[in-house]
């Protein structure tokens, strides 16, 4: 029943689902700093930084993955030359589909920890200025670490909306998951099978990161 | 206030669809299975490529120009459809063979290559055009055999066959980028990320030739592959195939092939094959 | 307006701020420098590229036909979607247990799928076990992917729609005898559907989005899909991606806008119970949507009456 599946080797399937992992991987720490400095920038003293943040925000948001996963492609590779570091075009794609991912939802991050921000109490921060503490260590030292608690639920949702966007990387030949089912799918008979093996691989991806974060979210909650 | 009523009516309307989902879902106009058997008045559905200058374009008046069109439109007319009675549909390359299992169009005209195995699922009339695989590089490139391209970094369409040619056979080692159209390819190759274009040369003559690169490409030459074009139809239906046959052995016999090839090939200043045999397949 | 993460700047932090504000204009001045070099650099701003958008041909030909699909699968997607959303919603929320959890495990289900997956599986399905003819088999194929995971969206919204609405509704409706089906259909659904409706527009986004997957991976003639065919007639590559961005920008920047004006309103209308589900709330459900407050002194989310950061 599953013999068809020794078929495929480039790659394999679970070399297909390694690939959606460390993409997650790496544009889930990519993001997240992206995000945060975003987040940060959101709530600065510099109006422009505000703006820039808000306006990344804005745009972002509304693209859709699939134009900017092609756009490093198209735009960065291609037309700006930037090769990320090697002329593989196989690495090249793997690199730009984390940039691109990373630039897409640090968007999501930066909301989900703007929102964070707004749960810390004002009387944190107030008590914070009244000791003399500047903005960013006002930021460093009381706001965010209690945002960042308060924000694992909300930032579990996005690193799972991650792991399913990674599929996009397909769009520019990524041998991830979606790349490996579609050449299957095309290819063999048994449809639903397929269907349910990849299904499952991705339940078996996502589940447990929801139930981990959502544990730990709830351990690490700010009692109030 | 009015956004209450609105709601309210929102509301409704759910509760409606509620009852009534079961029965919904997708509209079915189905399509009449294309052109079946009758002319008169019918019409014709006939599979072309919308995005390939110089065999099939949709151009922006909305009508379709290439030697494919042009043939398609000959093989149609003889077949007792006008030209106003063709109605031409996009059919992708990895749709091809569905769509004339489906009976979606009644015959493809869109660079189908004959091939032993996509004659396990559709019959071929022609060939009507013999193609290579070719590479397009840039006008001062020294690339001139097939033994450069390892390590040198190419570009074609997903899933084509010329991508496969060149991961299986001609270039194992090359570089190979993957876009979904060839306009993207081109692109690639006029900002230098790739050294090389690499499908048909019918195809890439048509790209060569367009406006914006005029001047800037050339074809190596190297007819790396033998693709003859046949125009698909539907599995045992021998009469069409017939028909078309007869209809492209006419328009080679009356001069109308040679028009085609100079109205499309000529402004790309593309060498074609004489016109093929019908039936001759170059291996 | 000050904010509480910081004092009012005096004039050293005015200094400051000044100077960092120069710094990061400079940062952003020499991006954009960078970015008009390149594209200049491989004559991308040449007039022969653009010049097709200003011909009416470009966009009735290829653009506005390819915007149309997208707007009608994403249309198709939530008028089916909503429906069956407001079904697994309803079923979440039943007294029976074996109503229950099916539904919760469908919901669940199809909400750790990507949509990809699930448009590649319909299109192969279609393709094989139906008559769908192989020119309509994309949009079959894009609908059922988006029906199926934004049903399931949907659904949590509806749940979380009705459970915001204020428990003396449900108790008032029993007060005045009025059985289980006829409390939902009378008060609680038609209420619900008021407090979901800036949810319901923001989640319209995400749809939008979506068929852009379709266009690439299987060939649905949506408005990236027309691009290509475009740009193989005006061999416009680069500038037909900058301007079909900027189309799915700008649409989807007024649902975003409009579904924040409508959340407003709602907050401000007296008749209301005051249960508004946000594009915030959003997030918790769908982390994909977009949420609806702009700017950063906006009275956008937050509840009404306390203070915010931001």
């Amino acid at each position: 029943m599953f013999d068809f599946l020794s078929d495929y080797d480039n790659p394999t399937l679970l070399g297909a689902f390694w690939m959606t992992v460390k993409l997650t991987f790496f544009s889930g720490i990519g993001s997240l700093i992206w995000g945060t400095l975003l987040a940060a920038m959101r709530v600065s003293p510099v109006p422009l930084m505000r703006g820039f943040g808000t306006a990344y925000v804005n745009i972002v948001r509304n693209i859709p993955l699939t134009v900017i996963i092609i756009f490093t492609s198209l735009g960065l590779a291609d037309t700006f030359r930037v090769t990320m570091g090697s002329d593989d075009f196989k690495v090249q794609g793997f690199r730009l589909a984390i940039l691109g991912l990373a630039t897409y939802t640090a968007a999501f991050v930066c909301e989900a920890i703007r929102s964070g921000i707004n749960t810390v109490p004002l009387g944190q921060a107030e008590a914070a200025r009244a000791i003399g503490l500047t903005f960013s260590q006002n930021l460093r030292l009381v706001i965010l670490p209690q945002a960042f608690r308060s924000v694992i639920g909300p930032l579990a949702n996005v690193l799972i909306a991650l792991t399913k966007n990674t599929t996009v990387a397909a769009a520019i030949g990524v041998a991830e998951a979606a790349y490996l089912m579609k050449t299957m799918i095309e290819n063999e008979a048994a449809v639903l099978l397929i269907g349910a093996i990849f299904a499952f691989g991705f339940v078996v991806l996502t589940l447990p990161t929801g139930l981990i974060l959502g544990w730990l979210s709830k351990r690490l909650a700010v009692k109030r | 206030m009015k956004l209450r009523k609105v709601s309210a009516a929102a509301a409704a309307a759910l509760v409606l669809s509620l009852t009534a989902t079961a029965c919904g879902g997708g509209d079915s106009d189905k399509d009449s299975a294309a052109g079946s058997g009758s002319g008169g008045g019918d019409k014709i559905k006939v599979g072309i490529k919308y995005d390939q200058p110089g065999l099939g374009l949709k151009e922006a008046d909305g009508s379709f120009s290439g030697f494919d069109v042009d043939v398609a439109t000959y093989v149609a007319k003889e077949l007792g459809y006008d030209a106003d009675q063709i109605e031409f549909v996009e059919t992708k390359s990895a749709d091809r063979e569905n769509a004339l299992a489906r009976g979606d169009v009644k015959f493809i005209a869109a660079t189908y290559s004959i091939t032993d195995e996509r004659k396990e699922k559709v019959d071929f009339a022609g060939p009507y055009l013999l193609a290579h695989q070719d590479l397009l590089i840039k006008s001062d490139s020294d690339i001139s055999e097939a033994t450069d391209l390892n390590g040198k970094n190419l570009c074609s369409v997903t899933g084509s066959t010329s991508a496969q040619n060149i991961k299986d056979e001609i270039a194992p080692k090359a570089n190979l980028k993957e876009y979904g159209g060839y306009s993207e390819c081109i692109a690639a190759l006029q900002s230098g990320a790739v050294d090389a274009v690499t499908t048909d040369d019918s195809i890439l003559a048509g790209f060569a030739a367009q406006e914006q690169y005029k001047g800037q490409f050339k074809l190596a030459g190297l007819k790396l592959s033998n693709e003859n074009y046949g125009i698909g139809v539907k599995k045992g239906d021998t009469e069409t195939v017939n028909k078309i046959n007869a209809a492209l052995e006419k328009m080679v016999s009356d001069k109308a092939w040679d028009k085609a090839v100079t109205d499309n090939f000529g402004p790309a200043n593309y060498k074609n094959e004489p016109a093929p045999k019908i039936g001759v397949i170059v291996k | 307006m000050t904010s509480v993460l910081y004092d009012a700047p005096g004039p050293r932090a005015k200094r400051r701020n000044v100077l960092i504000s120069v710094a990061f204009f400079a940062l952003l001045a020499l991006l954009a420098w960078f970015i008009w070099y390149k594209l200049d650099e491989k004559n991308q701003w040449a007039w022969a590229l653009w010049k097709p958008f200003t011909q009416s041909e470009a966009w009735t030909t290829y653009l506005l036909p390819g915007l149309g699909n997208t707007l009608k699968a994403a249309a198709l997607a939530m008028v089916i979607a909503l429906p069956l959303g407001a079904v697994f919603g309803i079923a979440r929320l039943s007294d029976h247990r074996w109503v229950r959890l099916p539904a919760a495990w469908v919901v669940e289900f199809f909400r750790a799928i990507p949509v990809l997956l699930l448009m590649l599986f319909a299109n192969e399905f279609y393709n094989r076990y139906t008559g769908v003819s192989s020119e309509q088999r994309p949009l079959y194929a894009v609908v059922t992917g988006l029906v199926l995971y934004n049903a399931s969206v949907l659904a949590e919204v509806v749940r979380a729609g009705i459970l915001a609405l204020p428990k003396g509704q449900t108790e008032a409706a029993m007060a005045v005898g009025l059985r289980k089906g006829q409390t939902m259909r009378s008060i609680l659904l038609p209420q619900a559907v008021t407090a979901m409706l800036p949810a319901i527009v923001s989640q319209l986004v995400v749809i939008v989005k979506d068929t852009a997957l379709g266009g690439v991976m299987i060939g649905f003639t949506e408005l990236l899909n027309a691009r290509q065919t475009m740009a193989a007639f005006y061999a416009t590559v680069i500038p037909s991606f900058i301007v079909v961005s900027i189309i799915y920008i700008v649409l989807n920047f007024m649902l975003t806008s409009f579904a924040s004006w409508l959340e407003q309103r709602l907050r401000r209308s007296k008749k209301s119970t005051g249960a508004v589900l946000s594009a915030e709330d959003m997030e918790e459900l769908n982390p994909a949507a977009v949420g609806g407050s702009f700017g950063t002194g906006g009275e956008g989310g937050g509840l009404p009456g306390s203070r915010t950061y931001t």
